[in-house]
This record gives C-alpha cells, structure tokens and sequence, in this order.
C-alpha cells in the first residue's frame, strides 16, 4: 500500500480556489502556531502584520515600494520560465543594469530628465540583456546548463560592481568610502505623492499588461509557450529555438536591468555597497506563485512584500529575533506552495498493483 | 501620563523660545530603536551591540528599546528606521553600521523630532550625531602583543572593507607590531563584506597556508578565530573577547563596550542636553578596551601593554605620532609630530610593514 499522485488533468475552477484558500488558512495555522511556541500572540502578530503592511497611507506605500522590484523581476523571469529555461540570475542582471545606469550618468550626463531617464533605461536593458543572453547563448550552443551559468553570471555582476565603486567610480568627497557619487536630479526617478513610490510604478503596470498580452495572445507568445512544451515539436514546426531562447533570456535580462535601474535611480540616486536587497531570487518565488502570469504577478508580489514588511514589524512590536520571523515567513511560503502541488496533482491512496490506461501518468511515489 | 503631556508641551514651547537643545525626553517615552547590520548572534559585532544595549536597559529600567537584525546597508535601512519611529514611537534610533549614512540623513530630515546617532560615520545634521571608539588605541596595544608572539615575522590581517575605519585599525596594529618587532609584516587579505563567516574562515586559512603564524581579524564574526583555534594558530579577536571561539590561541581581541557609547546618549537625550557632535571616545573612557590575556602571552608582554595601555589613557602617548613612514618608505607624520583627528578619520594609506595594496 502506498500513496500515488496523479497529474490532475482539468481541475475545475471551484476547486482551485477551494484548495487554495485551504491551504492559505493551513498556512496561517502553522505560522501561527509556531508564533504561540515563540510567546507571541498569533491574532496580534496577523493584526501587526496587517496594519504594518495596510494601515495607513505611509504602510501602504511601502508595502508597494518593496513590491515593485519584486512583481518587475517576477515577469523578467516567468518569461523564461514559460519555455523551461532557468534564469535565476535576475540578481545579476539587476545589478548590471544599475550599473550601466550609473555608467551613464557619469559619462554622459543630460540636463533634460527625459533624455537623461531613457538613455539610462536603454543602457540597463542592454547591459541586463546581454549578461542573461549570454547564458542562453551558452544554453543553445553548447547544451551548457543555465542553471549554473546565470547563477555564476551573479557573483561575476557582483564583483564587477564592487570594482566600480571601489575603484573608479568612487566619490571622491566620500573619504574613501565605496560609493558613487550622487545622481544628478535629472537622472533620479520622480517620486509619487510624497512618499517613496517612484515613478517605476507607471512602468511596471504598462509592462504587466504588455508582457500578459504578448505571451497570451501574440505569435511568438505563442512560440515561446509551445517550445516550453515540447521544443523538438517546435523545431519541426519551423520555430527557432536557438533564436527563442537567446530572445527570451535577453528580453528577461533586459526587464531585471531595467528593475535594476529603477531601483538606483528611485530610490538610492548612487550606488553604494551592500546596495542589492536580493530581490532576484525571492522575485523567483512570485513567478511561481503566481503561475506564470504577468498580471497575477502584482497582486502575488504585493502579498509577498506584506509578509516581508510583517517580518520587520514583528521584530519591532513583538520582539521577535529575526530567524523567528524567518521561520514564519518560511512556514507561510511552505504551506502555501504545498497548496501548489495538490492544485496539479491529486493524491490517491494506492491498495493495489496500478492498471488501466493512466498507469503511465504515475508520479513519483511515497506521498506528498 | 497627563504630566509628561504638560511637560512635553512645556518643552515645546521653550524650544520654540530659541532653545539650543532638544527638550528633555522622559525616560519611559525615548523608546531606543537599534538597527543592526547582522544577526544579534554573530558572535562580534553585533552580538558586542546587543550586550551594549542590554546592559543600558538595565541602567534605565523604564526604557522600551527594539531592535531590528539584519537590515542591509541600502534604501531597505529607510523603512526600518521610519517603522522604528512609527510603530516603536522611538525617540533615539541607533543606526550601527556605516552604510546607513545617507538613509539616515533622509529619514532624519522627515523626523526633525527624533535623534539619530548614526555609529561610525561622518554626516552629521541638527537631528544627527555621529558615534564612534578610537579601536585604534586597543588595536595598537594587540599590535604589540602580536609582534612579541610572531616568530616568524608574518602576521596575517583578514580586513572587512578598504575604508578609513579599516585601513586606520590596520595601521594602528602594524605600528604595534613593528615596535615590538621591526621586520615583521602584516599581510591584508579583503574580504570586501562585513557579514560572511564563510568567507572569513577561507581568508584565515590562505594566510595561515601562506607561512603567517599570527592572525589579526577586522570582520563581524568569530569565524577567524575558530580557524586559528582549528589550526593551533595565534589569533587576534575582535569587537568582543573571542575567548570561546579560540579558548588555547586567542592572544587577545579590540573590544567594544557599547554601553559606554550608548548610554550617554539616552541620559542626553532624557535631560534635554543632547546636540549634534561627533563622540569619538578612546580607551580612557572605556568604551574600547583589551580583552584578557590569553595563556599564550608571557608576562614580560602583559607588562609592557599594561603600561603603554596606561601612557595612552593618560594622554601620554599617541598612537599615531611621528616618525610614521608609508609603505614607499616616505615620511608621512615627522618625528616629534602626531596626526590630527581628521587625518587619523580618513586615512587610505598603508605604513610602512604592511603587504597588501589599498583598491582605488
């Protein structure tokens, strides 16, 4: 006797929200057991997570400011994710595009703000473009795995950042210290009623909506899915999959650099060390949350960015050591991507030997 | 509660009278907020933070203080300062770590009525203080201790980030070294991170490897010192004693004790008399020191640091004062001359014994 799960081929849609809103309350069951073992209250630490995150215009805005980067960097990498190539290097293509983004302020500065922000929009792109199409160059070429090739791509962005404002780009009236210098006003992002909210925001819903009609309704949306599906099938129906792939890892790098650039430009105005947030790498959690769809992407990066907030403010009000408020955020996630599986999958308990025809759609057994 | 309503409105009004200082804070409404660089638990500096900040609250018992671990050195730092304020009600925020400097400056021009003691930096406003120890003064004292234990005459120094703090404390160690021991030479090895135990570690075992048979540490953990202790190696701790990381080889470590630091602050800021300067307190204040001997210093060397640790807190001796020559062999700081405060702050040169470049 064992449990086998099976692909669920159509669930219907009842039972997507069912399941979903099922686990989401397992999820805040288990957080907020483990909140009582740590003597904090549950309902009060949801309440503080809620109002920190939610309760006044100040929260509110911030809540937003750390999801920006967050939803931005999730449709860089769904895109890939979409044909099944493993771009978890937006990390270090957020740090090139900031990078560049600088590399443009210093060398050829421009009194007009819209000058100045495009040239440095198409400079973040480039550079986040070509340092994610060099993986995918790397992956149709010679089969080199880009898993391993943008993960390494990171360290390299890292280090090439370090050098700049270590070195050359380091501001000579910082004492010595690693920083650029600061952006002249013209290249810095304009900020949106008062708080901390930039002007990325107007960018990031446009793309949303372009990115979701691109790979929904546009052919080479189409393309993009169908060699994610099967890309042998799509060669011998004439798409290109070398062309595909290097398109797709350059459009993803392209749209971190860009994040990357909204970040320095809105809300830093200089480069300095220690500046990334790792924003990559928890985008790539949003991607899956939110199935791969641009759109849904918002909404799973602002809910994201209140668990994180809520971390914070857990510490502050309750007390709460950080790993303890780790921990929470971990359980929540777990739960909540637990949730994932059993939406695609249904578990069966499996008295005898399989038969009939759906045998062959057995996934790895043992239970879930 | 109605009291210190009155009161605080009293204040109000004599700040707007034309008043130098803030208006005294009551105790019990100061709220402290920390915000730290790394966990409370990495063993050096932030742990030597937490136990700074434990021992203050104990002082002031009506004290509600929060902390926040873990904030990266960038525009993250804002919020946490601003929830501090917000949902904490701090009146005094500590920001500990260098990096912090301009968020600290955004943060305190939206809270003119809060203080910020920014640790280790040099941007000051109305609302901002800056908050150091002259660790260069234990750190040439280790200097000393560690030249009398090297035989070899190399010494290995893991260094945090090429920025003045580091470079001035690496400097302040190998002029201790070479008094003791004139052809020694420090070797540098950078990590170019505060926070990375694993990184640390490596850099502590290249240099042992490379023939150093002491090593001096300038990063947040006690990684380096449970790799000397690994390899039977003298070490030099940092931030706090190191003892339990390197029981046998810990000579002895810079350490800080920020209650010192701390503490003047909050009873400033409750009397009222708090304004904006740059604390920089050496070892005569206590709030840098040497932690005790390990069993590997003989006791002619305990002496010998035990009276220029005096000659130092007395005023008597400077540690940076001439004859002091940069790595070329050039004679920076003349015989019978010492440098001056905003030399010492923001030095990027190495002296004379040191291997290892400076990135420009």
């Amino acid at each position: 006797m064992k449990f086998r799960a099976e692909k669920r081929i159509d669930a219907p849609v009842w039972m997507n929200v069912v399941v979903t809103l099922l686990f989401v309350s397992f999820a805040f069951v288990a957080g907020g057991l483990f909140l009582y073992t740590q003597g904090v209250p549950p309902l009060s630490a949801y309440w503080i997570i809620l109002r920190s995150s939610f309760g006044s215009g100040y929260d509110l805005s911030e809540t937003v400011v750390k999801a920006l980067p967050l939803a931005m960097v999730s449709i860089a990498v769904m895109l890939c994710y979409t044909m099944l190539i493993w771009n978890i290097g937006a990390e270090g293509q957020a740090l090139l595009g900031a990078l560049a983004a600088a590399a443009v302020v210093r060398y050829f500065p421009a009194e007009s703000r819209v000058a100045m922000l495009s040239l440095m929009a198409v400079a973040a792109a480039v550079a986040g473009g070509v340092w994610a199409g060099i993986a995918g160059f790397l992956r149709v070429k010679w089969n080199v795995n880009e898993i391993i090739t943008t993960l390494m791509l990171n360290y390299i962005a890292i280090r090439l950042l370090e050098f700049f404002i270590y070195g050359p780009w380091r501001d000579p009236s910082s004492l010595g210290f690693p920083m650029t210098k600061p952006f002249i006003d013209s290249a810095r992002l304009p900020t949106l009623w008062g708080t901390r909210v930039h002007m990325g925001l107007f960018a990031l819903l446009v793309l949303a909506v372009v990115m979701e009609v691109i790979m929904r309704k546009t052919r080479w949306g189409y393309e993009i899915r169908v060699m994610g599906d099967n890309s042998r099938a799509a060669s011998y129906a004439g798409m290109n999959y070398f062309r595909g792939v290097v398109g797709v890892m350059f459009l993803s790098g392209a749209i971190a650099g860009f994040t990357g650039m909204c970040e320095v430009a809105g809300l830093q105005g200089r480069i300095q060390a220690g500046f990334s947030a790792q924003y990559g790498y928890t985008a790539i959690i949003v991607a899956w949350l939110s199935h791969l769809s641009p759109a849904l992407s918002l909404f799973v990066a602002f809910l994201m960015s209140s668990l994180l907030v809520g971390g914070a403010a857990l510490q502050i009000e309750m007390g709460l050591p950080l790993a303890s408020a780790a921990i929470f955020q971990g359980l929540i996630l777990f739960f909540v991507l637990g949730g994932e599986f059993f939406l695609n999958y249904s578990v069966r308990l499996d008295l005898g030997p399989a038969k009939g025809p759906d045998a062959h759609e057995k996934y790895a057994g043992g239970g879930g | 509660m109605k009291k210190f309503v009155m009161l605080s409105l009293a204040c109000c009004f004599c700040t707007m009278a034309g008043a130098v200082f803030a208006a005294p804070v009551p105790v019990e409404e100061i709220n402290p907020g920390y915000m730290y660089l790394g966990p409370v638990g990495d063993g050096g500096w932030t742990y030597s933070q937490e136990i700074g900040r434990l021992a203050v609250d104990a002082a002031f018992p009506a004290l509600k203080s929060a902390i926040v671990e873990s904030v990266p050195e960038g525009p993250e730092s804002v919020p946490i300062m601003e929830r501090l304020i917000r949902q904490n009600k701090s009146k005094l925020i500590f920001a500990c770590s260098f990096g912090y400097m301009d968020f600290v400056q955004d943060v305190a021009k939206k809270y003119p009525d809060t203080t910020f003691m920014h640790v280790s930096g040099y941007k000051r406003a109305d609302n901002v203080g800056t908050l150091f120890g002259r660790m260069y003064e234990p750190r040439y004292l280790s200097g000393l201790v560690a030249g009398n234990a090297s035989k070899s005459g190399n010494i290995g120094y893991v260094a945090a980030h090429p920025i003045p703090e580091v470079i001035r404390m690496i400097n302040a160690f190998a002029l201790g070294v070479r008094k003791v021991n004139p052809n020694a030479t420090v070797k540098v090895i950078w990590l170019f991170s505060w926070f990375d135990p694993g990184k640390e570690k490596e850099a502590a075992k290249a240099l042992i490897d490379a023939g150093c048979d002491v090593i001096a540490m300038h990063a947040d953990t006690g990684a380096v010192a449970q790799a000397c202790e690994e390899a039977k190696t003298y070490v030099i701790g940092y931030n706090n004693d190191m003892t339990k990381y390197a029981p046998t080889m810990q000579l002895t470590a810079p350490i800080w004790n920020w209650e010192k630091l701390f503490a003047p602050v909050v009873q400033q800021v409750a009397d009222g008399t708090w304004k904006s300067e740059a604390i920089w307190l050496g070892m005569n204040s206590g709030a840098v020191d040497l932690a005790p001997f390990g069993p590997g210093v003989p006791e002619d060397v305990r002496k010998l640091v035990d009276d220029e640790k005096a000659d130092i807190i007395s005023g008597k001796q400077k540690v940076f004062a001439g004859p002091i020559k940069d790595q070329s062999g050039k004679v920076i700081v003349k015989d019978g001359e010492a440098m001056s405060d905003d030399d010492i702050w923001s030095m990027g040169w190495f002296v004379e014994g040191i291997v290892g470049d400076i990135p420009k």
